[in-house]
C-alpha cells in the first residue's frame, strides 16, 4: 500500500511534468495547425541553458532566467523560421521542426559534449520532505510538484480571465474569425510558440537535476509527449492534461510492479523451460513489466489512433 | 521510314535505362579503389531506400518518420534466412534474398498500413512515428529475432554459388546491389505509371476530388503505401548483403531521418530527386564524415535551411533553371551568380573554420596546432580567429548585397509577357 501511494505521487510529478510540455505543444498545434516536433529539444535547451547559469549564479536565478531564455529563442524560431516554412504547407512544417530537433540536439552536443552535465538541485533542498514506510520523497520533488501545479493554475487562470485568454480560447476553435476581427495573428503565433516552448524550457529546468540533463534527455522524453497530446485529442488541452497524467502513471507503476510474463504463465499451467536461454520462446519466459514499461505508451498511442483518431476527448480533424 | 520513325519511338524511352545500366557497368572500373566501391555500394542501398521513402512522401503526400523500420525488418529477415540457407535449413541463391526482403517488407506494410494510411498527414506522420519507437524499444527486448544491443549478424558466402560467383569481393556485390537498383528503380517508375501511380499524385494534392472521382482515397495510399514497404525492404535486404550485420541503428528513429533527409535534399516530388539525394547524402556522410566529428551538425543545417528556402530539393533547383534556359534568357544569370560566388564561399568557409576552432579548443584543447582545409594553424594565436571572423561578417555582408542583384535578375530571366497581372 506504502508502495503503491509513493507511485502515486511520482507518476503525479512526472505526469505533471509531460503536462508542462504536452500544454505548450497543444496550445501551439491549436493556433497554429503545427505539431511542433521539436518541442522536446526546448526542453532540453531549458536544462542545459539552467545548468550553464546554475554554474555562475546557483540554481534560482536558472530557474527564472533559462525559461525566459528559451522563450525569446522559441520565438525567433517562429518568426524567422516556421513563419516561412508556413506558406509552403503543413507537411514541410512537420519536416521542419522535426529538422530542428535533431540541429538543436547536435548543438546542444556541440556545445555542451556529448556526456552528461552535472546539474543539481539547490543545496536547501536537498533534504527528504516526507518518508512512508521504506520509502521516501525527496524536498525536490515537492518543489516540482508544486511548480507543476503553480503553473498549471497560472495557465488556467490566463487562458480562462484574461483577454489574451480570450483570444486564444477563440482562436481554439475559429481561427479564422479571430482572424478577421482583427487580431494581429501572427504575433498571437509568435507569442503562443514562444511561450509554449518557454513552458517546455521551464519543464527541462525543473527536470534537469531529478531525470539528469543529457544529450538524449529530449529523445527520451519526447516521443511520450506526442503520445500524451494525440492520446489526449489534438488541440484539447483538458484531454492533454488527463493523459499527460495517465501516461505518467502508467510509467511509474509499470516501472516498479516486477510482474513477469514467467509467473503469468506459469499460472496457466505451462512448465517452465529448463535450458530457459535456449528455448526459442526464452524472450517470453524472461519479459518482465518495467522491460515493457517503456514501449506502453506507444501501444496506447497506436490503439487510440486505430480506434479513436481524434484522440480520446479530441474534436478537431486532424 | 515509317518503320524506321517506329523504331526510334520504340528506343527512346528505354534509352536512359540502357545509359543507366551502362554508367552503373562501367563505375567499378573509373573507381577501382575498396573505398570508393564500398561508398558505391552505400549509395545503391540508399537510393533504393530513398526512392521508396519518395513513393510515400513525393508522389503519395505521407509523412513517414518510421520508414527504416520497413528496410529494418526487411533486412533482419535477410540475415536469419541468410544464417538458414548457411546452416542448409533452406537453398536460396543469394541474387534472390532482396526479394525476400522485399515481400517481407511488404508483409509487415500490409499489416501496418491497412489502419495507418486511413487518413493523411499529422495522423499518418503520428502513427508511423509510434510504430516506429515501438519497433525499436522491441530490438531490445525481442533479442530472439532482433539480437538485442549488438544485433544480427550473417555470412553472405556461405550461401550456394551463382554461377560459380560467391559474393566475397565488395566488387561482386556491387554488381547484385547495382542490378536490384536499376531493376527497383525500374519498377518504381513503372509504378508511377500505373493509374494508382497516377491516382496518389492526385490524393496528394487533392484527396476530396479524388474521391469524387470514384477512386477511394485511403486505397490509394494503402496501395502505395505496401509497395514504398516493398522496396524498402529490398534496401533492407541488400544492406543486410552488404553489411552481413543489423542492429537496432538500422530501424530507429535516428535513421529515419536520414532517410528524410537524403529524399528531401534531392528533391520530393521529382522521380530522379531521391537518387540525387541519396548519392551527395552518402557522400557528405562518408566524406565529410571522415573530416570532422561534426557531420551531423552540418547536414542537420542544411537540411534546416533547404527547407526553408529550397523546399523543392537540388532537383527542383535544376528544374527552376529550365525556365530561363528555355527562353535562352541563362547568360542573364551568369553574372549575379559569379559575383554571389565567392563572398557566398567565403562566409560558408568562413562559419565552419570557427565552428571547428571553437570545437577543437572545446574538446582537443591540449593539441595546440590544428589542421583545417589543408592548411595547419596555431588555434592559441589571434590570426586563425580574426580572419575567419572576418570572412564570414564581410562574406555574409556582401553576399546579401549582391543577393538583391541576384533576385532581379532572377525576376528579367524569367520574366514572361503577359504573365504578370
Amino acid at each position: 500500500m506504502d508502495l503503491f501511494i509513493i507511485n502515486v505521487i511520482d507518476g503525479l510529478i512526472y505526469g505533471l511534468l509531460l503536462f508542462m510540455l504536452s500544454s505548450g505543444l497543444t496550445l501551439i498545434f491549436s493556433m497554429m495547425g503545427v505539431l511542433n516536433l521539436s518541442h522536446a529539444a526546448f526542453y532540453m535547451l531549458g536544462a542545459y541553458l539552467a545548468y550553464q547559469i546554475s554554474v555562475i549564479t546557483g540554481f534560482w536565478v536558472g530557474l527564472i532566467v533559462a525559461p525566459i531564455l528559451v522563450t525569446i529563442l522559441g520565438a525567433a524560431v517562429e518568426r524567422y523560421g516556421l513563419r516561412r516554412v508556413h506558406q509552403y504547407g503543413h507537411v514541410p512544417e512537420l519536416i521542419f521542426t522535426f529538422g530542428l530537433f535533431f540541429v538543436i540536439e547536435e548543438l546542444v552536443q556541440y556545445i555542451w559534449g556529448r556526456s552528461m552535465v552535472n546539474y543539481d538541485s539547490p543545496e536547501s533542498l536537498n533534504f527528504i520532505a516526507f518518508s512512508l514506510a521504506g520509502g521516501t520523497i525527496p524536498a525536490y520533488k515537492v518543489f516540482m510538484l508544486l511548480v507543476s501545479v503553480g503553473i498549471f493554475v497560472a495557465l488556467y487562470y490566463v487562458l480562462a480571465r484574461t483577454r489574451v485568454g480570450m483570444i486564444i480560447q477563440a482562436a481554439l476553435s475559429y481561427p479564422k474569425t479571430v482572424e478577421s476581427l482583427g487580431h494581429n495573428v501572427p504575433l498571437v503565433f509568435m507569442g503562443v510558440f514562444g511561450v509554449g516552448t518557454g513552458l517546455a524550457g521551464l519543464a527541462g529546468v525543473i527536470a534537469g537535476p531529478s531525470l539528469t540533463t543529457f544529450p538524449g534527455m529530449a529523445f527520451l522524453l519526447g516521443s511520450i509527449v506526442f503520445v500524451c497530446v494525440v492520446v489526449g485529442g489534438l488541440g484539447s488541452l483538458s484531454g492533454a492534461f488527463i493523459a499527460s497524467l495517465l501516461i505518467g502513471w502508467l510509467q511509474t507503476f509499470a516501472a516498479s510492479y516486477n510482474i513477469g510474463a514467467a509467473d503469468i504463465l506459469i499460472a496457466m499451467g505451462y512448465e517452465f523451460p529448463k535450458d530457459v536461454y535456449y528455448h526459442p520462446w526464452r524472450d517470453l519466459w524472461t519479459l518482465t513489466l518495467p522491460q515493457i514499461g517503456p514501449i506502453l505508451p506507444y501501444i496506447l498511442l497506436i490503439l487510440v489512433l486505430v480506434f479513436k483518431p481524434n484522440g480520446l476527448f479530441g474534436k478537431r480533424e486532424t | 521510314m515509317n518503320d524506321n520513325a517506329m523504331q526510334k519511338s520504340a528506343l527512346s524511352p528505354a534509352m536512359p535505362w540502357i545509359l543507366a545500366a551502362a554508367i552503373l557497368i562501367v563505375l567499378p572500373f573509373i573507381f577501382t579503389g575498396g573505398g570508393s566501391i564500398t561508398i558505391m555500394n552505400q549509395i545503391g542501398i540508399t537510393i533504393v531506400l530513398a526512392m521508396s521513402y519518395n513513393m510515400l512522401l513525393g508522389q503519395g503526400g505521407m509523412l513517414s518518420f518510421g520508414h527504416a523500420v520497413y528496410m529494418g525488418i526487411g533486412g533482419f529477415v535477410a540475415v536469419h534466412v541468410m544464417n538458414l540457407v548457411e546452416n542448409e535449413y533452406m537453398w536460396l541463391p543469394l541474387p534472390l534474398l532482396p526479394l525476400v526482403g522485399g515481400l517481407v517488407g511488404l508483409g509487415f506494410a500490409t499489416i501496418i498500413g491497412s489502419f495507418s494510411t486511413r487518413k493523411a498527414g499529422t495522423v499518418f506522420a503520428m502513427i508511423s512515428l509510434g510504430i516506429g519507437e515501438l519497433i525499436a524499444a522491441c530490438c531490445i527486448i525481442i533479442t530472439v529475432f532482433f539480437g538485442g544491443e549488438e544485433g544480427i549478424s550473417g555470412d553472405r558466402t556461405m550461401a550456394p554459388p551463382t554461377f560459380g560467383i560467391e559474393f566475397i569481393t565488395q566488387k561482386e556485390v556491387y554488381f547484385l546491389i547495382a542490378f536490384w537498383v536499376l531493376l527497383s528503380t525500374f519498377c518504381m517508375y513503372l509504378f508511377t505509371q500505373t493509374p494508382v501511380g497516377k491516382m496518389a499524385n492526385a490524393v496528394r494534392d487533392n484527396p476530396e476530388r479524388a474521391e469524387f472521382v470514384g477512386y477511394s482515397q485511403r486505397w490509394v495510399r494503402y496501395v502505395s503505401f505496401c509497395a514504398a514497404g516493398f522496396f524498402a525492404g529490398v534496401a533492407g535486404a541488400l544492406f543486410a548483403i552488404n553489411y552481413e550485420i543489423l542492429t537496432e541503428q538500422n530501424l530507429n528513429l535516428n535513421m529515419s531521418f536520414q532517410v528524410l533527409l537524403a529524399t528531401y535534399i534531392g528533391g520530393v516530388g521529382f522521380f530522379l530527386g531521391p537518387i540525387f539525394g541519396a548519392i551527395l547524402f552518402t557522400l557528405l556522410q562518408t566524406v565529410i564524415g571522415l573530416q570532422t566529428d561534426l557531420w551531423a551538425l552540418y547536414t542537420g543545417l542544411v537540411f534546416i535551411l533547404m527547407v526553408m528556402f529550397l523546399p523543392a530539393g537540388l532537383t527542383g533547383l535544376f528544374a527552376m533553371h529550365m525556365i530561363p534556359i528555355q527562353l535562352g534568357r541563362v547568360g542573364m544569370l551568369i553574372k549575379p551568380y559569379s559575383k554571389i560566388f565567392f563572398p557566398g564561399l567565403a562566409f560558408v568557409i568562413g562559419i565552419i573554420a570557427l565552428i571547428e576552432l571553437i570545437n577543437h579548443v572545446r574538446h582537443h584543447g591540449e593539441e595546440q596546432f590544428m589542421t583545417l582545409f589543408w592548411v595547419e594553424f596555431d588555434t592559441t594565436s589571434f590570426v586563425p580567429w580574426g580572419l575567419f571572423a572576418l570572412m564570414t561578417i564581410v562574406g555574409f555582408y556582401i553576399s546579401r548585397i549582391f543577393a538583391k542583384e541576384v533576385a532581379e535578375a532572377w525576376g528579367e530571366a524569367t520574366f514572361v509577357e503577359g504573365e504578370r497581372s
